[in-house]
């Protein structure tokens, strides 16, 4: 995953954002990380911080991070189970019919604005 | 300050521009496929196949590269369309990106249009291009571990190529090793083993490419 391009992105979403609700500053942004996301939240950070300061609204922003926990379903025994510790591979039944339920996803839940 | 909340996907920006390319390429009748691969798979030496092949199809390539315009340059000498991107240090194309290049290359009376994504089998899964069919080329000597190692790919793509089969021999790639470690990522994946060289394999992709445009143009 490249940190700067989804910054970059972000940035833009989040300038728009404030253009329609009439926000002039973002005191912050919580983010919310999947585990196996691939997003390397340390370098997320220091990206936000090179990257702020490019847009008015957002420059006296904090990045928040949470972490969203990766489950993976298992077809077979109808489980779900911890993606990060086991894998592709279902710890109850040992089967390879599985899928990643949540986990990878990136979200901007929410801003503290005025 | 107040909270407000907004539960938006973080390459939301990105997701709207995709979007927005689609429905145009979709009014314009052109099937916009995004090539995907690591760096040396192949990828020039499969559309230049193609172009060769279909003659009765009109083909546009958006070349996307760090740095010149050897690819661009070759596509055109086999009387395709090409326009060179430069992502300048960039590893992967966004929808914007791609959106510029659509622009810039003039070229709406064609067919099929090819994104041939910067070489790099991690970010270029992770943006939508507005691209309506994701292909994937892995190439013989890269190893039929590769699933394993960067699945995201593997799980978003349409269809995966499976190139440089002339050279099957030299190496220890397993193949049906190899389509099951896919399938297992990917069900629904339709998967093509070629090669550009010899021809082997390159009707029945073909013929997927034209069956995905008349479903396109339908």
């Amino acid at each position: 995953m490249h940190e700067m391009g989804i910054i970059i992105h972000l940035a833009k979403t989040l300038d728009q954002t404030a253009q329609e609700q009439n926000l002039t500053k973002i005191g912050s942004v919580t983010l919310q990380v999947g585990e196996v996301s691939g997003i390397v939240t340390d370098l997320f950070v220091e990206c936000w911080d090179y990257f702020k300061k490019k847009h008015e609204v957002l420059k006296d922003s904090v990045l928040k991070l949470e972490t969203i926990p990766a489950v993976t379903w298992c077809n077979n025994c109808k489980t779900n189970y911890e993606t990060v510790k086991y894998g592709k591979t279902c710890p109850h039944c040992g089967s390879g019919e599985t899928w990643l339920v949540k986990g990878n996803e990136c979200v901007i839940k929410e801003i503290e604005a005025e | 300050m107040r909270t407000i909340k907004l539960n938006a996907s973080v390459t939301a920006s990105n997701d709207l521009d995709a979007q927005a390319l689609r429905s145009r390429m979709k009014e314009k009748g052109v099937l916009l496929v995004n090539i995907m691969s690591s760096a040396g798979s192949g990828k020039t030496t499969l559309l230049s196949k193609v172009i060769t092949d279909l003659k009765d199809t009109k083909i546009a390539v958006l070349e996307a590269d760090i740095e010149s315009c050897v690819d661009a340059e070759h596509i055109e000498s086999l009387g395709a369309k090409a326009i060179q991107v430069h992502t300048s240090g960039m590893c992967h194309m966004d929808a914007g990106m791609t959106a510029a290049a659509v622009e810039a290359i003039k070229a709406d009376n064609v067919d099929l249009m090819f994104l041939e994504n910067v070489g790099n089998l991690i970010c270029p899964a992770e943006y939508d291009t507005g691209s309506s069919l994701n292909v994937m080329i892995l190439s013989v000597p890269e190893g039929d571990d590769k699933p394993l190692k960067y699945p995201l790919m593997f799980s978003k793509s349409d269809a995966l190529v499976i190139s440089k089969m002339d050279t099957l021999s030299y190496f220890t790639f397993d193949l049906d090793k190899c389509v099951s470690r896919v399938k297992a990522l990917n069900p629904d994946i339709k998967i093509f083993p070629v090669s550009a060289k010899t021809g082997e394999g390159m009707d029945e992709f073909e013929k997927y490419l034209k069956a995905c445009l008349k479903d396109w143009r339908a």
